[in-house]
């Protein structure tokens, strides 16, 4: 975990207490909406389709037992007994009062806690592998390398004011578990070929109305040379990113315009210029951070655990994810019953899982992207205690992957934004495969749907995607295949005419048909489409 | 008809133009027809409302209702929450929006 110094504290607090004076001269007339919106922006506060509504950061997903259960404390005290964990890492409260705002981000600063840059024209929350510091396949800990972005990129002068937003994930390993390419700068920690540990960059990846996919702009960076490439990259972007046209102002679409070389060759330049003023932490702030994300004490115990009930044994292959060390595993707990809303989890919930992550997971969560909670580090020996727990409570869904693990914006039904509504398509989809009984056969098959173009449920990149429009004022969903925001990162290709709200449910029906009649021994839905293409699934849709 | 919404400052609430005040409830709403502007302005200014705008609506069974959907759920709340709208004892209520 990253833990607050005294000046972190001190400057949280601060803001808190900047925003409380803010928020009284709102309410009092003395500012307008006009010039109050940009100081509540920066403080994580909107006002989307019902109230204002709050992101939390959580930076790259980790929470200790303590923070979770401030985050259902505040659902319980400020909203309305419940959060919604993002397809950023973070949770958002859909009803909260302006009056109570300063208040409520008192009580999250008392946790080493805040909703400072994620809203805004600035580096937002930096996101990393919701396995890191318990994957078996990672090179090393992503999080200390994103916890030193954090600290570099938190109130940074110079880039509080970019031309757009700029998000960054960090992963270690050669599974792609964060969508790095699709982030506007991805860093994969590395080895060379002496062993040393460095990083590859990736610069313009992004979804929204725009998608693209990173390209790689530099395979190794030093470690010590870390903050400083990224500076190079804001820079340049900073510089020469489009402010006007908020459409073309994000970094992918520089880096595109210029060409990944000659963006690189601009980078290479700035970084060469970099290097002369000194501005990279010492190696030792680096190993000071690591520390704060040193193992918890597993100890040896079973290896294997009695699975004679066949719920548990579901659960357990479905859900539970291998190790570095073998007496454990990480658990993921389902934010997505059958019929449920995709990444809402009520206080007592949330309090529940917080219990859970001090009994089992030496007091920590992680948030994924794709909205389900992850204990980290759990005995093999209590995962049955685990299960049993978490069925009781609803969150025992055996669905980590399939169909039935939707992700799903908030779409028209929260979001100020949105064209269509997302959640009851995914809620619809859900009962459907879960009555038909096809989501075993199935197998990996990601869903994502979004209800508008800006993409926040990741449609593009999902093996179905869903984009929900407006036609003339009518919600209407077209269908995408063939996306992958995984180490086979891809777009996904439209279909064809997009269908109704009760359309696109049979639609995803159809086209899951079409892989299972076609897909080869050990194929997913994403290889069997990219085998035999697009036109099998025209032809079964449209005819 | 024109109606004219925006959201309690304070409580971020959705509201609804009366004639002389803001309501949650839509079936309080009255046609601000061409002066839907200028009221906004002053309710604005007054701090009765943020930033306030029209929209179009129709008369039906002699009540307002917005023409377009996102209206129509702003007027009402989550059709997936149905518990936390305005009307959480309604079995029709999804009817009345979509």
């Amino acid at each position: 975990m990253y833990l607050y110094d005294k000046y972190d504290q001190a400057m949280v607090d601060a803001r808190v207490e900047e925003f409380r004076d803010q928020a009284r001269r709102r309410l009092e007339g003395k500012l307008t909406e006009d010039q109050f919106k940009p100081l509540r922006l920066m403080n994580g506060l909107y006002l989307q389709l019902h109230a204002y509504m709050l992101r939390v950061a959580i930076p790259y997903g980790t929470l200790n037992g303590a923070q979770m259960h401030a985050l259902a404390d505040i659902a319980d005290k400020y909203d309305r007994g419940y959060g919604h964990f993002t397809t950023r890492q973070n949770i958002q409260y859909n009803w909260i009062k302006l009056e109570e705002a300063a208040d409520l981000l008192s009580d999250l600063a008392k946790v080493e806690m805040h909703a400072i840059q994620t809203s805004g024209n600035c580096i937002r929350n930096i996101s990393s592998d919701h396995f890191a510091g318990a994957a078996a396949d990672e090179l090393v800990d992503p999080r200390p390398y994103a916890e030193l972005l954090r600290q570099w990129s938190s109130f940074h002068p110079e880039f509080s004011y970019l031309p757009r937003k700029f998000k960054i994930a960090v992963i270690a390993s050669d599974k792609d578990r964060a969508a790095m390419r699709l982030h506007d700068i991805g860093i994969r920690i590395v080895q060379n070929e002496a062993g040393e540990p460095g990083a590859a960059f990736y610069v313009g990846g992004g979804m929204g109305r725009t998608p693209m996919i990173a390209p790689c702009i530099r395979e190794f960076v030093p470690l010590d040379q870390l903050v400083t490439y990224s500076e190079a990259c804001l820079r340049v972007y900073n510089r020469y990113g489009r402010r006007d046209n908020k459409y073309k102002a994000r970094i992918k679409i520089l880096v595109h315009e210029l060409g990944a070389e000659e963006y690189t060759r601009q980078v290479e330049e700035e970084f060469a210029h970099l290097q002369q003023q000194g501005i990279e932490p010492p190696l030792a702030e680096l190993e000071r951070l690591k520390t704060y994300f040193a193992d918890p004490p597993f100890d040896d115990g079973p290896k294997t655990v009695d699975r004679s009930d066949p719920d548990f044994a579901l659960w357990v292959d479905r859900n539970t994810i291998r190790h570095k060390h073998d007496a454990h595993v990480s658990a993921v707990i389902s934010l997505k019953p059958i019929g449920g809303i995709p990444g809402d989890a009520s206080a007592d919930q949330m309090h529940l899982m917080a219990e859970l992550a001090k009994q089992y997971s030496f007091d920590e969560l992680r948030v994924m992207h794709t909205q389900n909670i992850v204990l980290p580090h759990v005995r093999i020996a209590d995962l049955p205690a685990l299960w049993a727990r978490l069925d009781e409570a609803g969150l025992g869904a055996p669905n980590l992957d399939t169909i039935e693990d939707i992700i799903a914006c908030p779409g028209l039904d929260y979001c100020s934004l949105a064209n269509a509504r997302s959640i009851p398509v995914a809620q619809k989809i859900s009962e459907r495969f879960s009555a038909n009984g096809k989501t075993a056969a199935l197998g990996e098959l990601k869903l994502k749907i979004s209800g508008c173009i800006n993409a926040c449920g990741h449609h593009h990149a999902g093996h179905i995607g869903i984009l929900g429009v407006d036609k003339k004022g009518v919600e209407n969903y077209q269908l995408l295949l063939g996306g992958s925001e995984a180490e086979d990162v891809a777009l996904g290709k439209i279909t064809g005419p997009g269908f109704s709200e009760d359309g696109i449910v049979d639609a995803v029906e159809t086209a899951a048909d079409v892989y299972l009649r076609e897909r080869s021994d050990g194929e997913r839905f994403l290889d069997t489409y990219r085998r035999i293409g697009i036109d099998p699934f025209k032809e079964a849709l449209y005819g | 008809m024109k109606l004219l919404t925006g959201n309690d400052l304070k409580t971020g609430a959705v509201t609804w133009w009366t004639g002389h005040d803001w309501s949650i409830h839509i079936e309080d709403a009255i046609n601000a027809g061409d002066r839907a502007d200028e009221i906004a302005r002053r309710e604005e200014a007054a701090r009765r409302v943020n930033a306030p705008y029209a929209v179009d609506a129709e008369q039906r069974d002699g009540k307002p209702r917005p023409l377009h959907i996102k209206e129509r759920i702003r007027a009402l709340g989550p059709t997936v929450r149905p518990d936390l709208t305005l009307k959480p004892a309604d079995p029709d209520h999804r009817e009345w929006v979509i």
